[in-house]
């Protein structure tokens, strides 16, 4: 029974894991760069929540509240920060995002203050299915993961948007060419992938209880760590990594002898994976043509 | 050919006069106790970002785990150097070198190991492997037995003769340059340089891949863990928290702002970093303490804006100072341009573009290792 | 005249593809050996191959009677099989003669370890001398000389493909395979090439393979060749009985 609850409790922390490493994925996918900004995104999210809540107090209105934020705000960096470096060498857009993360940080820190603000979002209970004892919290992340995750994948497999993602993450200039307005795939995809980052920082904070300004950047790492374990360019595949990420988190927890190198232990699982099959577990690996 | 050579050999005289021009001002005790400070970080940081530009500018692959070396360097040199004060059997020199030594060592075994990676991972997988190595080794270091390593309060080290310790430090950012330099501008550094710009050319050129990728990583961390040690002797404290990924980013930063390939670039902007960011600490103090973070953010972002925007390739020319003297001289020299220094956009893009966004749950091209390969080992 | 390269039953698949199914081949010392075929015939395949980027699912083939399958390119490089590409590869970073220069690395005259170089012990100097010479050497056989410190991406793309052929020269191969060496040249730049072609041969004594689309370029340079189609062996021979074989012109014309 101990060892279903640990496992549900770390499919939903990876259920927030994998929303985030989504957003990871989907934009390495499409516009082919590493959004190291990514996981500030999720703490504005997690500010956003902190205001409304001071000011209306409803957890569905802030989430709304939140996704808007994040979504905006993840357009805004696209078209401020990476746009202008469409066609340039990665590694400028790279460390552009690196720039970015720091100054979003930064700035919530010039507004908020370098302290943790707690956020109440509503109180938790819990739910006993049987034998089983389960956190309110763990079964609300459970399902709302398990929702979102199915919606994105049947709205890339099945619209007709989803299908112009896919095409201009096969090739940029021929779905160009073929009439796909390649910057609002991209800024779309932005799009999603804050809005992916707010739920995650509505997950957060609903365990947390607070948000503080570099709440984002470990989860980030470990969710980027994720998608590249499910093999990145993968929607299944940041699924499954966040999933296991989360999983492993969870029973290296309950061993206090082990606890203390959970960090170490998911690391260490992405060298060997990596070893074992260069493009992660759901990644593709294309031949370099000769 | 007579400029060319001196221009090879800039970079010392200017690490020279720097250190025989603070030395003087240090001896004749005119330096402030945070100028030796920032002289001894600003060392430091030029040893770690030409030590990581070997890597990122010359190899060609990205590394985001350069810190987890210096804190290998740090720790293990750092221990090692109170053992030995404590024991007090040697000078401090002795006791210093050997623990640069054994701190090198060290680091540059945690690179071998990384380098093993290294050889079947290329672009942001390799990136993140190194990450997710300086997670571990911090990770390593903070849960490691507190009579050993301090858990996470660190270990406290014997701290150095403020006035003597920059010019130690200058003398080992001229050994680092002197060997990275002398390596790169040699036959070898010719066969790291051709698997960074086309790994299957330089196969096809019989260049062992293998034994060059794991030569610029063990370089590299060796002397990464070199700086470490120089960290631990220029705190009272060495603790794991200090070597994140943020830490990382922050070297690479400075190879980046450096121009890639260029050496002597990553050495102005490690030092030029240093200084900034010191100065805008001592000017931004209390509530406008977090303005710095701010600042530095936005110079980053406009600069490489400014440099890499494709937009804006008409006004870099204009403004260029290479375009600016060539204008002036009204001749263009083939001879002078320089081959080291890559550019951006000409380096390919070893951060891959292949992955290619899916939703299919089964994998259509399984990734078979190459068995055969294994075989005639 | 002995056999340099000989190739038994080679074949490879990818997935289910057979890209390549029992090539034989036998090219002599001396030789300037053509391999043509439409597009997709699996020529670069066959390079790729016994260049050790591909490892071959079926047969064998050998460099002066070693048996060089399934070995890594670097060792095949090191045994004497040099080759240029289709797409160039060139290092893009470097100067025309340092591209060369790489070529030469590993040629036991030239050794020179790490230590020395680091230390610049005189061993280091005297290689370095000495690699620049041999290197100016190859480049004025094929004409690239003048443009010796040019920065090889600057170079018109004809002189890029000289510069191909002087790195893989350099290499000091036994074979030298050329994959499509004519490919964008201009017919007064592919008149020169045949000649800088026949001029390598006798120069440095090696034996030549290449894929070549153009026929005039083929039939006036080639000894022998073998014209490949779907992976299989369509004719093999002299150029003028090869290419007028029935089954060829049917793969080259149709119907």
């Amino acid at each position: 029974m101990e060892f279903i609850e640990t496992l549900l409790n770390g499919l939903s922390a990876g259920g927030t894991y994998a929303m985030i490493a989504l957003g990871y994925t989907m934009v390495y996918g499409i516009a082919k760069m590493l959004n190291f900004a990514h996981g500030d995104v999720i703490m504005v999210g997690g500010y956003t929540l902190f205001i409304t809540m001071g000011m209306m107090g409803n957890p569905i209105l802030a989430l709304i509240l939140a996704v808007v934020c994040c979504t905006v705000l993840g357009v805004t960096i696209e078209k401020v920060a990476y746009k202008p470096l469409r066609g340039a060498s990665p590694l400028a857009v790279l460390i552009t995002a690196i720039g970015m993360s720091y100054l979003l940080q930064s700035l919530a820190q010039i507004i908020f203050g370098s302290a943790n603000k707690s956020v109440d979002l509503m109180e938790l209970g819990n739910i006993s299915l049987g034998a089983l004892q389960l956190s309110t919290y763990t079964v609300i992340t459970l399902v709302a993961s398990g929702v979102i995750m199915a919606a994105l994948s049947l709205f890339v497999k099945y619209t007709r948007t989803g299908r112009a993602m896919i095409a201009v993450s096969e090739d940029r200039d021929a779905a160009q060419l073929m009439g796909i307005n390649v910057n609002r795939i991209i800024t779309l995809t932005f799009a999603i992938g804050s809005g992916l980052a707010a739920f995650a920082g509505f997950f957060m904070t609903l365990k947390t209880y607070n948000v503080s300004t570099t709440m984002g950047a470990m989860p980030g790492i470990k969710a980027f760590t994720a998608a590249v374990i499910g093999g990145i360019g993968s929607i299944p595949g940041a699924m499954v990594g966040g999933l296991l990420m989360g999983v492993v988190e969870a029973f290296s927890q309950t061993s206090p002898a082990i606890a203390p190198y959970t960090d170490a232990i998911e690391f260490a699982i992405l060298i060997v994976i990596l070893l074992v099959r260069p493009s992660g577990i759901l990644g593709k690996k294309r031949r370099e043509k000769v | 050919m007579k400029k060319i050579k001196w221009k090879h050999y800039a970079v010392y005289f200017v690490l020279a006069f720097c250190a025989l021009y603070f030395g003087l001002q240090a001896s004749a005790g005119e330096l402030s106790f945070s100028t030796l400070l920032q002289l001894e970080q600003a060392t430091i940081a030029m040893i770690l970002a030409a030590s990581l530009s070997l890597v990122v500018g010359f190899l060609g692959e990205l590394s985001l785990g350069h810190a987890g070396f210096m804190c290998v360097g740090a720790f293990i040199g750092g221990k090692l150097s109170t053992i030995l004060t404590e024991a007090g059997t040697m000078g401090e020199i002795p006791v210093l070198l050997i623990c640069v030594v054994i701190g090198g060592l060290a680091a540059a075994v945690c690179g071998i190991i990384i380098g093993l990676p290294a050889l079947r991972l290329r672009g942001d997988y390799l990136a993140i492997v190194t990450l997710a190595f300086g997670e571990i080794v911090r990770s390593l270091f903070r849960n490691a037995p507190e009579s050993l390593f301090g858990g996470n309060l660190g270990i406290r080290t014997p701290r150095y003769d403020r006035n003597e310790l920059f010019l130690i430090g200058f003398a080992l950012v001229l050994v680092t340059v002197v060997v990275i330099k002398n390596l790169i501008r040699s036959k070898h550094g010719r066969a790291v340089t051709s698997v960074r710009d086309s790994e299957i050319a330089a196969r096809a050129c019989g260049i062992n891949v293998t034994k060059y990728k794991l030569l610029v990583f063990t370089v590299s961390a060796f002397f990464a863990g070199v700086a470490g040690v120089l960290y631990s002797y220029s705190n009272y404290q060495v603790s794991s928290a200090k070597f994140d990924y943020n830490y990382s980013i922050e070297i690479l930063v400075m190879v980046v702002l450096g121009g890639m390939g260029k050496l002597g670039g990553s050495l102005i902007a490690a030092a030029a970093i240093t200084w900034l960011s010191n100065q805008l600490q001592l000017k931004l103090t209390g509530d406008l303490a977090v303005l710095k973070d701010l600042l530095y953010a936005l110079i980053l972002i406009l600069l490489v804006v400014y440099n890499n925007a494709p937009a804006l390739k008409n006004l870099r020319e204009k403004l260029s100072i290479r375009n600016l003297m060539v204008r002036i001289r009204k001749k263009h020299d083939p001879s002078k341009v320089h081959d080291d220094d890559a550019k951006w956009d000409r380096i390919p893009t070893k951060i891959m573009v292949d992955e290619v966004l899916s939703v299919d749950v089964q994998v259509k091209s399984p990734y078979t290792p190459d068995k055969a390969k294994k075989e005639d080992k | 005249m002995d056999t340099v390269l000989k190739i038994e039953n080679l074949g490879i698949s990818f997935g289910g593809l057979k890209a390549v199914q029992d090539l034989n081949m036998e090219i002599r010392e001396q030789q300037l050996y053509g391999l043509v075929g439409p597009n997709g015939a699996g020529k670069t395949t066959v390079f790729n191959m016994i260049t050790g980027v591909y490892k071959p699912t079926t047969g064998r083939f050998f460099l002066c009677g070693e048996n060089l399958t399934g070995r890594s390119q670097e060792t095949i490089n090191h045994k004497g099989i040099a080759r240029t590409f289709q797409n160039i590869r060139l290092f893009n970073n470097m100067t025309v003669i340092r591209n060369v220069m790489v070529g030469l690395h590993n040629q036991p005259e030239y050794k020179c370890g790490i230590i020395s170089s680091i230390l610049r012990l005189p061993r280091h100097f005297k290689v370095e001398k000495a690699m620049r010479k041999r290197a100016k050497e190859i480049l004025e056989v094929v004409g690239l000389l003048e443009d010796r410190n040019n920065l090889s991406c600057n170079l018109p793309y004809g002189k890029q493909r000289k510069l191909e052929i002087a790195r893989a020269l350099a290499t000091n191969p036994k074979l030298l395979c050329l994959d499509e060496p004519a490919a964008g040249m201009n017919p007064h730049e592919t008149e020169e090439l045949m000649d800088i072609i026949r001029l390598i041969r006798t120069k440095f004594n090696v034996t030549i393979l290449l894929i070549e689309h153009d026929m005039k370029f083929v039939s006036g340079l080639c000894d022998e060749i073998t014209v490949l189609n779907f992976g299989t062996v369509l004719a093999q021979g002299k150029p003028s009985e090869a290419l007028n074989d029935p089954d060829v012109i049917k793969a080259y014309i149709g119907g």
